[in-house]
């Protein structure tokens, strides 16, 4: 096992959650409470990292990232820093990867909501952003908290977008899973079976756990 | 003028008829509106509308000199900035929070000292005292209805707005709570629009009735005035009950009740909840007219009666009659021309005692 690997990945998928916590949330109740008829491209394009190659994602943001690309160039200009193959262009690709695993259950909750408790909230005085922390989040925790345990898990297993944006450096962009194709390209298979190992232990774990939240969220 | 609410607006919808709303209402003191009508015909969007949850396409909305809604400025206040009270027909209650923290929600402002006594006050005079810590799903439909209505009424808004109030409770209980609710609406002193489909309802809520079909008011008074003089034919068939005079209970006698009506008194199965003053409902296809008398028959109420108007309505003929009260009685054309009637005719009116409607009603 290789810890430099194991901190790294733990570092990425918890600033990818606070990250999909903070933009997911809105746009997903953007996305649940509109009426507005073009809705279904804004959901399209946040459901396309579900069907898209990895590799097809990371490709076309490698290619905008780069010292020409329109990622790239807004990049360097405001900050000063590249891109590619650092950890801030990981982080990047993992948050687009990620949306849907963070939005699409959050809007489910709110969509599944009934909107009268929203409203008889409006109409006992109580501004629109007061009723969303009073009313709506704590009856739609169950959704969020699975949309938040769904996007660190499948941070922590990320494997093609990372490999595209930000290659094999050890201690920058070398997560678990691709210190796994590393090891088997070693030939190292103790060390690959040790970390696959732990990996399937913590995903069937986090599966339980979100499985055992949407029982509740039905339950209540 | 300034004291008025006052809402003229259209809203359109692509598979339902146009809500056109041509509504004032005085708003001093206390005073129930009801909206009758059809379900589909726009009640609820209407109240919707009034309390900023929908917004209409045209028109305004003005309360006490204030626009709540106007389209040509593109004025619209929020429900928040209306200061009314909305009660949802399935209440709406906050399934999260315990009946104290549903009652205080709309209270934040306040201090907590201040808040913790007005909600004290509500739970007292709503019988709900010792329910405090209770969740919604642990209440009764009654007193679910009872919460909801208190968190209403705590934060004191100046316009109310029922949605079926009573739709939601079994049968026995609606009955039971009909005379208790205008008492409790009348101790606030808040003016209420509310909405029902059910004609007791309205009669045992209201002081004045709209009548609306088809997305429009077709008619609005005073439940004396809409139900006794529907202003078509088809209204008069939509409020079903072409008599409603006030009375009052005079005796009791073995489950039936002498009611002195106008100048006049008949006999009536008594009501079930023990109340003097009630209005009497008959319906019109219950009065039959006769001649003169021809011997016993088991009609208990026989009056003499002057016709005062008869009005041809299709196959029927509408025959408003004076026998000490206003008595409205549809009988077929053959049987007016049998009996050759015409206005100022002297005729006897038989209503059976168990056709005689009794609905409590308070002052």
């Amino acid at each position: 096992m290789e810890w430099g690997a194991v901190w790294l990945t733990m570092r990425l998928a918890l600033i990818v959650t606070m990250i999909l916590f903070a933009l997911g949330l809105p746009l997903a109740y953007w996305l649940a409470m509109t009426r507005w008829r073009g809705r279904f491209l804004v959901e399209a394009v946040v459901a396309l990292p579900l069907v898209l190659p990895p590799t097809v994602l990371g490709f076309y943001l490698l290619v905008a990232m780069g010292p020409h690309g329109p990622l790239g160039l807004v990049a360097n200009r405001l900050f000063g820093i590249r891109l590619p193959f650092t950890f801030t262009g990981i982080l990047i690709g993992a948050v687009l990867f990620n949306l849907p695993f963070a939005v699409r259950p959050f809007a489910a909750a709110f969509a599944g909501m009934d909107r009268k408790l929203i409203e008889a909230s409006w109409c006992l005085g109580v501004s629109r952003f007061e009723t969303f922390c009073r009313i709506t989040l704590p009856l739609c925790w169950p959704g969020i908290l699975t949309g938040l345990i769904l996007t660190f898990a499948h941070t922590v297993g990320e494997f093609g977008v990372v490999l595209m944006v930000g290659g094999n450096i050890p201690g920058v962009t070398r997560t678990l899973s691709i210190s796994i194709y590393d090891s088997v390209q070693g030939l190292d298979y103790a060390s690959a079976g040790q970390t696959a190992s732990v990996l399937l232990a913590f995903s069937f774990i986090v599966l339980c756990v979100t499985q055992w939240l949407g029982q509740r969220g039905v339950a209540t | 003028m300034t004291t008025d609410l006052v809402a003229r607006f259209q809203k359109r919808f692509v598979r339902s008829a146009t809500i056109d709303i041509d509504f004032v209402q005085s708003t001093t003191g206390f005073s129930v509106t009801a909206l009758i009508g059809p379900s589909g015909c726009g009640k609820t969007t209407m109240l919707r509308c009034l309390a900023g949850l929908t917004r209409p396409d045209q028109g305004t909305i003005q309360f006490r000199g204030r626009t709540w809604f106007d389209s040509t400025t593109k004025t619209e206040l929020s429900p928040q900035q209306r200061d009314i009270g909305f009660l949802f027909q399935d209440y709406a209650l906050f399934p999260h929070l315990t009946v104290e923290e549903n009652i205080g929600f709309g209270l934040r402002h306040l201090t907590d000292a201040e808040r913790r006594s007005r909600v004290t006050e509500i739970l007292k005079q709503f019988d709900l005292k010792g329910l405090e810590r209770r969740l919604p799903r642990q209440l009764s439909g009654g007193q679910q209805q009872r919460v909801a209505l208190g968190r209403v009424l705590v934060r004191k808004p100046k316009l109310l707005l029922l949605d079926e109030p009573l739709s939601a409770l079994d049968a026995l209980l609606r009955e039971q709570l009909r005379g208790e609710l205008r008492q409790i609406l009348a101790d606030f002193g808040t003016p209420v629009i509310l909405i029902t489909h059910d004609r007791v309802e309205a009669i045992s809520l209201a002081d004045r009735v709209a009548v609306m079909s088809a997305g429009r008011i077709e008619q609005i008074g005073t439940i004396q005035e809409v139900f006794t003089r529907p202003s078509n034919a088809s209204l008069a068939r939509l409020v079903g009950v072409e008599t409603v005079a006030p009375g009052e209970i005079v005796d009791t006698r073995e489950g039936l009740a002498t009611v002195s009506v106008g100048s006049a008194s008949v006999l009536a199965v008594a009501p079930s909840t023990q109340t003097r003053l009630v209005h009497v409902c008959i319906k019109g296809e219950d009065v039959s007219l006769c001649r003169e008398l021809t011997g016993p028959t088991t009609v208990r109420n026989q009056l003499p009666a002057i016709i005062k108007s008869l009005t041809p309505e299709g196959p029927l003929v509408r025959v408003v009659l004076d026998c000490g009260f206003e008595l409205t009685s549809l009988i077929t054309r053959p049987a007016s021309d049998d009996l050759q009637l015409h206005v100022g005719k002297c005729v006897t009116a038989m209503i059976k005692a168990p056709a005689i409607h009794l609905i409590p009603r308070s002052v």
